[in-house]
């Protein structure tokens, strides 16, 4: 039966993360928004509290612990941990962006390990906290283009090149190191490798001041001749032009829902104030009449409530189909672009509708306003999500649709 | 105007116009016979007599909301809902596309689709079993997925035979018993009576919570006065749902029988959706039994009206969004310019992904909106969400739709010039159609 509304089941999760938002995260968000740098310690109760939570089978899912593929279904629905896992990051998301980025042990790197590592990798790792290294000072977006050199000696590989803007690079445990095998291979031989911290030729350079998401720390590191043991290898070490680059990225699939229902959550602590403001001002939306008939903020409102569920439809259905072993690749980019672009609008025009008072800091409108902007950005920017959509609808290839 | 527009309309979809050369001799006759106003209503002669006996035991059949409230997040329509997809889906194709040209061009709809759309149950499809439909609860979701699939083939057919189909809608939601057995059955039939509702009014910035037609009690009867804009069929319908702002009440729906002295119609051809031969009707000093109020002439089920309309546009408009999207990839791969296909352009790329992505945001807040309906849910705000991206980005998809064919779009050969017209109903048009 077609239905859009969330199950019940997932409501004791979700009012959990909602708490966690609530009396956690929210009380401090403005203060690790100016003391950027300064690490919030109220983390390090909650990372327990979760770690506890998700133990105890009550919070599963909660956090980018990691998204995995489902087994394929008999036919049967299932509503399962992607659901669960983009529903709580939402409302994590809305206590505050920054803050959750940095929960420890909740990394993207996280996401990366579950999604490709052995069972044995899974339990070397298990509990420590993992970053992703992948982007560098000459390759963002064209993550084939990657620098960064490993190369076999003995058990070990050796590393050699500079990351930047690695999400909670500094506090991580570990960070996951994208590097190619040989340059010359292309995309096939780029591969992922776990480096410890601490890890002799693995050394921080420093960490961002930013636009937004301060609370959370976006690390730069150089790696010298970075001894790492050849079974820290994510995934398949040989160079094959099936299971390489393409296994890597689908680490993307998996996260792209998160990354959407991140946006979700902001837009709806935008939205959520902004409709108090205004409705203390004397303006809601009339459901029953045409946006014609209504003010002109009225009307935004609408307008922003409408972008906002065609996107959160969309990360629902990634995270569904993800749930029930459909191939999501194009529904992901969906959720994410939409997301993306969304949460970015509806924040700027919160901040707008509210005139000075959207733009003061006593609100946080402001900062969710600066917080949206990496959303649409980082885990593939809006524009690579279109080129992904844009390729599949098509049917085109890279080479074809550059 | 001794010719009924009717049997115009029949003539102007005849063979014999084209190949006798008529066709702009009879077409300039329609415009001259409807340029100078109204002409009274005669409707098809069908008389809805008082019922001779009850139906459904002689109480008002009522909808059970679905439980849905354990239910989980499904977006897999159930074995029966795919077989309709499946026909409906097939019939756009064969039929109503191939069709839809000369639809558009004579702002008609050939009766023998409406029978065969008929034959495959969409006049019934809103109307339960106990009152004589085919099933078993009616469903806002099925409506949905039934006006979206047909909507791929042709928005405008869709509306015009899915119009008569709304007001059996209307009547299985919100009629007595009494309304429902002495309207209902003939919708059952093999020859269906021609109904339209009529909601909108000729005015800029029309807003259905203030309505300009009024109805005042004087005695039994309801006496009418207005005119309505945009209803289906205008000079062939034998019943009318017609909302009025109900005098020490508000907006309320009232049924009128196209016989009743005191209505008149004037053809008012439109920008899209022309295959529904929308025009004006006019009310003056009508009047009818006050037994005509729908639902009592309580505002809340005018207001749900309202929303359920919304929600059958913004189906159409995902429809017709998604023919645009099918037709739109293989042209632009096959187009070339500047030595290659422009598809391989991002500018050309990301109008295609943009059209994907809204469209598929589109259609998700549509089955939402219809999904709440029928778990008996508060549904205004999801209603009119879907409504506002139906208006908004349906809008901007049928722009796109003719951007990408460049000049190739803005001629007849291609139909997106016709889904830039058709698209640009939704969120104008109130009324028409309803799940």
């Amino acid at each position: 039966m077609i239905n859009l509304e969330v199950p019940k089941k997932f409501t004791p999760a979700i009012d959990q993360a909602k708490a966690v938002a609530e009396h956690v995260l929210r009380p401090i968000s403005r203060q690790y928004d100016r003391d950027e740098h300064t690490y919030a310690k109220e983390l390090d109760m909650l990372a327990a509290a979760m770690a506890g939570m998700e133990e105890s089978g009550s919070m599963k899912g909660t956090g980018a612990t990691g998204v995995k593929r489902e087994k394929p279904t008999n036919g049967e629905n299932r509503n399962a941990s992607n659901m669960s896992t983009v529903l709580s990051i939402k409302e994590a998301a809305k206590g505050d962006l920054g803050l959750m980025l940095t929960i420890p042990g909740q990394g993207l790197g996280n996401s990366a390990i579950a999604s490709v590592a052995s069972e044995e990798q899974m339990e070397r790792f298990k509990g420590k906290w993992a970053a992703m290294a992948i982007t560098e000072p000459d390759a963002g977006s064209d993550s084939s283009a990657i620098n960064t050199t490993a190369v076999r000696d003995g058990d070990h590989y050796i590393l050699n090149g500079t990351k930047i803007f690695i999400t909670a690079g500094e506090r991580a445990d570990l960070l996951v190191v994208w590097a190619t095998l040989d340059k010359d291979l292309g995309k096939a031989a780029i591969k992922s490798f776990v480096v410890e911290k601490g890890t002799p030729g693995l050394n921080f350079v420093r960490s961002e001041d930013k636009l937004g998401i301060r609370a959370s720390d976006t690390a730069q590191f150089v790696l010298e001749d970075c001894r790492v043991p050849a079974e820290n290898l994510l995934g398949d070490p040989e160079v094959s032009v099936e299971s390489g680059f393409a296994g890597a990225m689908q680490t993307f699939d998996n996260t792209r829902p998160l990354v959407a229902s991140m946006g979700i959550g902001v837009a709806e602590a935008c939205l959520e104030r902004t409709r108090e403001l205004l409705a203390e001002a004397g303006v809601e939306v009339d459901w029953d009449k045409p946006a014609h008939s209504q003010s002109a903020a009225a009307q935004a409102l609408l307008d922003m409530e409408a972008d906002f569920e065609a996107a959160r439809l969309l990360t629902l259905k990634a995270a569904w189909m993800a749930d029930n072993a459909k191939p999501n690749s194009l529904e992901a980019s969906y959720a994410k672009a939409k997301a993306g672009r969304m949460v970015v609008d509806v924040a700027l025009r919160c901040v707008q509708l509210c005139g000075p008072v959207g733009y003061g800091e006593t609100e946080l409108l402001e900062k969710w306003a600066r917080d949206a902007k990496i959303l649409d950005i980082f885990e593939g920017t809006q524009q690579i999500q279109l080129l992904i959509i844009a390729r599949r609808l098509l049917g085109l290839s890279s080479a074809e649709l550059r | 105007m001794g010719l009924a527009l009717g049997g115009l309309r029949r003539l102007a979809s005849s063979e014999l116009l084209d190949r006798y050369g008529l066709r702009e001799r009879v077409e300039a006759l329609v415009q001259s016979s409807t340029r100078n106003g109204f002409t009274a209503a005669v409707g098809a002669g069908r008389q809805f007599a008082k019922a001779s006996k009850a139906i459904n035991g002689g109480k008002a059949a009522r909808q059970a909301p679905v439980e849905g409230s354990a239910a989980l997040f499904d977006l897999t329509p159930d074995e029966e809902q795919q077989m309709l997809v499946e026909g409906f889906g097939d019939f756009a194709e064969t039929h109503l596309r191939p069709a839809a040209r000369e639809a558009d061009d004579t702002c008609t709809t050939p009766d023998k689709l409406r029978a065969m759309a008929n034959e495959m149950g969409a006049m019934v499809l809103g109307i339960p079993s106990d009152l004589g439909g085919v099933v078993d609860e009616r469903s806002a979701v099925t409506s949905v997925l039934a006006l979206e699939a047909m909507a791929a083939g042709d928005m405008g057919l869709t509306a015009a035979i899915m119009a008569p189909a709304a007001v059996a809608s209307a009547l299985s939601l919100w009629g007595d018993a009494d309304q429902q057995a002495r309207f209902l059955p003939a919708f059952t039939e093999d020859n269906p009576p021609t109904a339209a509702l009529a909601i909108s009014e000729p005015h800029p910035l029309f807003d259905p919570t203030v309505l300009r037609t009024t109805a005042r009690r004087e005695g039994d009867e309801l006496v009418l006065d207005g005119v309505k804009a945009l209803v289906a069929h205008v000079d062939r319908c034998d019943l009318y749902l017609v909302s009025v702002d109900l005098e020490g009440s508000g907006p309320a729906l009232v049924l009128v029988d196209a016989g009743t002295a005191g209505l008149a119609v004037k053809a008012e051809p439109t920008m899209g959706v022309r295959a529904t031969a929308s025009g004006e009707l006019l009310l003056e000093g009508v009047r009818v039994p006050a037994a005509n109020l729908l639902g009592d002439g309580a505002p809340e089920v005018h207001s749900e009206m309202i929303a359920r309309t919304r929600i059958a546009w913004a189906a159409l408009a995902v429809g017709t969004a998604q023919a645009v999207l099918d037709y739109v990839i293989p042209y632009v791969k096959e187009r070339h310019a500047f030595g290659e296909p422009i598809a391989n352009r991002q500018a050309v790329a990301f109008t295609v992904a943009n059209i994907g992505v809204e469209l598929e945001g589109m259609r998700l807040a549509t089955y939402r909106a219809a999904s709440l309906a029928d778990q008996g849910k508060p549904f205004a705000r999801e209603a009119a969400v879907a409504a506002r991206l139906a208006e908004e980005k349906g809008m901007q998809i049928g722009s796109d739709g003719v951007q990408l064919l460049g000049g190739h779009g803005y001629v007849k050969e291609h139909p997106v010039e016709r889904w830039y017209r058709d698209l640009r109903a939704a969120a104008v048009v109130d009324g028409m159609v309803l799940v």
